[in-house]
């Protein structure tokens, strides 16, 4: 009986994933199209940067949460050390635009 | 039958195979320990050479070139050849054993990352007999280092990648080691201190070292192939080498500091048989020091004109470091306070660094003052500080592991008459050395000048450095012959010879190769001291008795390194002659073919069998 129980919740629980999974590529896939009209329309440049950059952030979320497993339980140490790594890859990113170029 | 006894039945060939192929944690310990010393003494030697030379105004002992070449090989050699590797002995003798574990994650890269260390070494001192060290400092600034004649820097630049790579291969080694292969119950707040601080500092030399090797590389381009990336006239700009390298610079010195707080945390609760104070709070301390470490580097660079506003915000940053140190210092005295306190070797050792290191911490945050800083910048006040913090810091607590953990790798105590002698010689030729440099450095004397003027005041000073420098000298020589008696007449002790509190202490001595027969289950942290306290003399097993899974020995990391050791030559010659090419062709292929190799062989281990266990125990 128990057995019975954790394999419906586990049935349940792939079929809620699998729920997220279609509807992050399916975002994904909007994200990307939106990215080529921006490219293609006339818009200012100043302007279609930066969205860009905030629509690649968003897909490299959805890769790592949603692909890669990265919302799943035991998954704590890779999020800190790449949160690490961003972390100091940024102040030396930030460090030197401010300091050497600017 | 123990690997030592093995190898005493070996003749040395036999002995020296097993050396050059070992993937055992417990011997790359001692191969580390051996060339760490090694470089050790050869940067001790130089400091002296440096030492004599400012002994009086206007010496001639050595010319001001090779001055320069022994100031810039004295830096060098002690960040990256004498200190990480000595550092990289004691993690890869104990961490494993601290968490229960048989062996590193990877053993063929642990192998990989010692022999590119060595070689990296050998190459970088090499140049001594090719015509002239380096001498641009051992930060290198461009453009001096760009423009430098001879290939001095050269050697310096491929001598730091190649053991670069290997300090990097180390360091996710012991990462994924730590979190992948801790025993049964060891969760991450039951970690021993060292352990902590070998995770910490895992993860700086991870995030880095990289800024090293980008620079280097840039470097190497600059000079060997024509690039302009710090050359002004091209377009280029020397001040991203600047930053490159404290980028890496700054995380490097914390590199070496924590495992150093790692060791004291271990060494001051067994001897003061109390639980470390504010085990929590340690914790915090080393990920804090180890996030700020990399917010800080711009302190270094005060006086090159980055403005007012960022160098407040490097000033403030650098000062919030001086909270989580101060934390740890004050857990220290707390452990030690209404302890049953033994003072051994160890114990000396550490007790010398609380006073030594806050000094170094309280002249660091002296110089961290951006506006006070134009006065201290490049003066030998700085020469003042940093020692204080690395030699202070970071060479007690090599000495201080090395007696504490010396029955855990020989199987004998270090002789405590000569333990003591050592320590006191040193202490004191420490503070004779470098305190009077302070003053010197507040008095005008520039760092890395190979001569002074006299009437200037600088004479005494220096000369008391000078006696200080050759205490220091006594004090080590004391140490090699210690080594020296102990191995010879020593005597083989239990395997918890400290009545220690962790996990290593719970192995028999001499140590399995396959270090635990059984992997134990951890209740708490301090392993064996719950299990002591409720009258068990060992840890409980976790598993039970099976076949033990063991790495098989490989000379390939050695002919890896050997190979990238050649390449170096091949790619420093090129500009010389073409006909150099052959040698980085012929030392990139042997590198490349090892990885062939290595590659298509599979190599799954071999197996200890259970019956053989059982016969042992009998």
């Amino acid at each position: 009986m128990a057995e019975n129980t954790n394999l419906d919740y586990q049935k349940k629980k792939n079929k809620e994933e699998m729920k997220q999974q279609v509807i992050t590529f399916a975002l994904m896939i909007v994200f990307t199209i939106i990215a080529f009209a921006m490219v293609l329309s006339d818009l200012d440049k100043l302007f279609v940067v930066p969205i860009l950059f905030l629509l690649a952030v968003v897909q490299v979320i959805f890769q790592l949460y949603y692909f890669m497993h990265m919302s799943h339980k035991g998954h704590e140490m890779p999020a800190f050390m790449m949160y690490g790594g961003i972390f100091a890859a940024f102040l030396t990113l930030l460090g030197l635009t401010v300091l050497v170029w600017w | 039958m123990s690997s030592t006894t093995m190898t005493q039945k070996q003749g040395f060939a036999a002995t020296l195979w097993d050396y050059l192929t070992t993937v055992d944690h417990k011997k790359i310990a001692v191969l580390y320990l051996i060339g760490g010393g090694f470089f050790f003494i050869l940067g001790g030697l130089e400091a002296l050479a440096i030492r004599i030379q400012l002994i009086q105004p206007n010496n001639d002992f050595v010319s001001n070139g090779f001055y320069n070449e022994i100031m810039t090989m004295h830096g060098t050699t002690m960040i990256f050849l004498a200190a990480m590797p000595l550092i990289f002995a004691l993690m890869n003798a104990v961490v494993p054993l601290q968490i229960g574990a048989r062996d590193v994650a990877f053993p063929f890269l642990n192998s990989l990352g010692f022999w590119l260390f060595a070689f990296g070494g050998i190459l970088l001192n090499c140049s001594w007999f090719l015509g002239g060290a380096p001498d641009a400092g051992w930060t290198a600034y461009a453009p001096l280092s760009v423009v430098s004649p001879g290939h001095g820097v050269d050697f310096y630049v491929l001598g730091l990648q190649i053991s670069g790579a290997g300090t990097l291969i180390a360091g996710i080694n012991f990462l994924v080691t730590i979190i992948n292969m801790r025993a049964p119950g060891m969760t991450y707040m039951r970690m021993p201190l060292f352990t902590w601080t070998t995770f910490v500092v895992s993860a700086l030399i991870l995030f880095a070292f990289p800024a090293l090797t980008i620079g280097l590389f840039l470097l190497m381009f600059d000079r060997l192939f024509g690039s302009g990336f710090f050359d002004a006239s091209l377009g280029g700009n020397s001040i991203i080498w600047e930053h490159l390298f404290w980028i890496f610079g700054h995380p490097e010195v914390y590199i070496l500091i924590l495992p150093a707080f790692g060791v004291f945390s271990e060494v001051i609760p067994t001897f003061s048989k109390k639980r470390l104070f504010g085990y929590t709070a340690m914790v915090f301390a080393t990920v804090l020091i180890g996030f700020l470490g990399f917010m800080v580097w711009a302190h270094h660079m005060f006086t090159v004109g980055m403005g007012p506003a960022a160098n407040s915000i490097f000033a403030v940053a650098t000062m919030a470091i001086a909270v989580p140190t101060g934390i740890k210092i004050f857990n220290w005295l707390f452990t030690l306070w209404g302890g049953n306190i033994k003072i051994n070797s160890a114990m000396l050792w550490s007790l010398g660094f609380i006073p030594s290191f806050t000094i170094g911490g309280m002249t660091g945050v002296m110089v961290a003052t951006a506006p006070a800083d134009y006065q201290y910048h490049d003066s030998y006040f700085v020469v003042a500080h940093f020692h204080y913090v690395i030699v202070g810091g970071v060479v007690f607590a090599i000495f201080a592991g090395l007696h504490y953990w010396w029955p855990k790798m020989f199987g004998k105590i270090l002789n405590e008459t000569l333990g003591k002698i050592t320590f006191w010689t040193f202490f004191f030729g420490f503070h004779l050395t470098f305190m009077i440099q302070h003053f010197l450095g507040l008095m005008g004397m520039p760092r890395r000048y190979a001569v002074y003027l006299p009437n200037q005041e600088l004479e005494l000073g220096n000369v008391i450095s000078t006696i200080g420098a050759f205490l220091m000298a006594f004090g080590a020589i004391v140490f090699v012959i210690n080594i020296i008696v102990t191995t010879t007449k020593g005597e083989q002790v239990s395997g918890d010879p400290w009545n220690g509190r962790t996990l290593e202490w719970a192995i028999p001595n001499p140590v399995p190769h396959y270090n635990f027969k059984q992997l134990p289950l951890v209740r708490g942290l301090d392993a064996l001291w719950i299990e002591k306290t409720e009258g068990r003399k060992e840890l409980a097993p976790a598993e039970p008795l099976d076949d033990i899974h063991m790495p098989n020995p490989s000379i390939l990391p050695f002919v890896m390194s050997l190979g990238l050791f050649i390449a170096g030559f091949g790619f420093i010659y090129q500009v010389d002659h073409p006909s150099w090419l052959i040698v980085l062709f012929i030392g990139m292929g042997i590198t490349l073919g090892t990885m062939f190799i290595r590659s298509i062989k599979d190599d799954h281990g071999h197996h200890i069998h259970k019956e053989d266990l059982d016969e042992e125990a009998r």
